[in-house]
């Protein structure tokens, strides 16, 4: 159980500052790098609360894919951001004051909060004993919340295309394969049959 | 030194104020921004999993996972739509976006 709080305790302290480097770093290099740790660390906390599964997605998902895909905008991009921190520092107070309030609201909601007499009666779908995480999760999720797992496919092919369409860009100077217009050509499009004089040549002719 | 619910709901409660604050302070630069809206959605799942854990209810690990779905789908956009929006206009900063003068 020691051992339970002491991984608890690294866990959310590299999770918490490795999060204020990402908002405080200069370089977006390094946000992008301390944002990889942040969510580390969010997955070893996801295994102590004993959801292995989206411990593995979010490393799988978020280290492998999007800040990957962060860090390919960041190096791609030739940006000044030395100019883009300029005037930091005067965000800081109302940035503060507001974080301040919210983190104090936040906090006073976890102090005083306590669980509906009704909840543990209204519970879904119960986590079973003797089964794994995945297991339990895969059984809820492709029979009851079948449509939203297909509406989550959904949302990540729209988001593909969309990313794909806005990015792509047709070059003026590339010859580009037409397919229909190939299929499309007949003979009296390419052929023409002309009578050649003798002594003339084609010249006059055409 | 037991660790209850309520640790859990106070990291995520810091992650997201960290988010909101990194919103304000980095006004000037998109990609921080989009990476502050990452950590809120972050501390969103982690709430939904504490919660899921508490009670024993594998719902809200479902629901988790359709937000990390969500998340990833508007990282890909809003990178997207960054990278467009640099080639027009060479820049990033909030401040050059005003092109419907809004």
């Amino acid at each position: 159980m020691i051992v339970a709080a002491l991984f608890f305790y690294l866990f959310a302290g590299i999770c918490v500052a490795s999060a204020f480097m990402v908002i405080a770093a200069k370089n977006p290099v390094h946000s992008v790098l301390y944002l990889i740790l942040a969510f580390v660390n969010a997955a070893g906390l996801f295994v102590l609360l004993g959801a292995e599964f989206l411990a593995m997605i979010l490393i799988v998902v978020y280290v492998g894919a999007v800040a990957v895909l962060f860090l390919f905008v960041v190096m791609m991009l030739d940006v000044d951001f030395a100019e883009l921190k300029q005037g930091v520092l005067q965000y800081l107070p109302i940035g503060m004051l507001i974080g301040g309030i919210f983190l104090a609201e936040l906090l006073l909601v976890v102090g005083a909060w306590a669980i509906g007499p009704g909840v543990p009666q209204a519970i879904a779908a119960p986590i079973a004993a003797k089964t794994s995480n995945i297991e339990v999760i895969g059984l809820v999720l492709y029979t009851r919340y079948a449509y939203f797992f297909e509406a989550a496919g959904i949302i990540l092919l729209v988001a593909m295309i969309g990313a794909i369409v806005l990015t792509l860009q047709h070059r003026v100077r590339v010859k580009r394969q037409n397919i229909a217009e190939q299929v499309a050509r007949s003979p009296a499009m390419s052929m023409e049959i002309v009578k050649v004089r003798t002594g003339q040549g084609l010249g006059s002719n055409t | 030194m037991t660790v209850g619910l309520g640790h859990y709901l106070s990291v995520a409660a810091i992650l997201f104020t960290l988010g909101i604050f990194g919103i304000f302070l980095n006004r000037k630069n998109v990609i921080i921004i989009l990476m502050s809206i990452e950590l809120i959605l972050l501390a969103v799942n982690i709430n939904l999993v504490a919660f899921s854990a508490h009670i024993g209810d594998i719902v809200g690990q479902v629901y988790a996972l359709l937000v990390l779905t969500v998340a990833a789908a508007e990282a890909a956009i809003g990178l997207a739509i960054l990278v467009v929006f640099y080639r027009n206009r060479g820049s990033i900063g909030v401040e050059d976006i005003n092109l419907m003068k809004g």
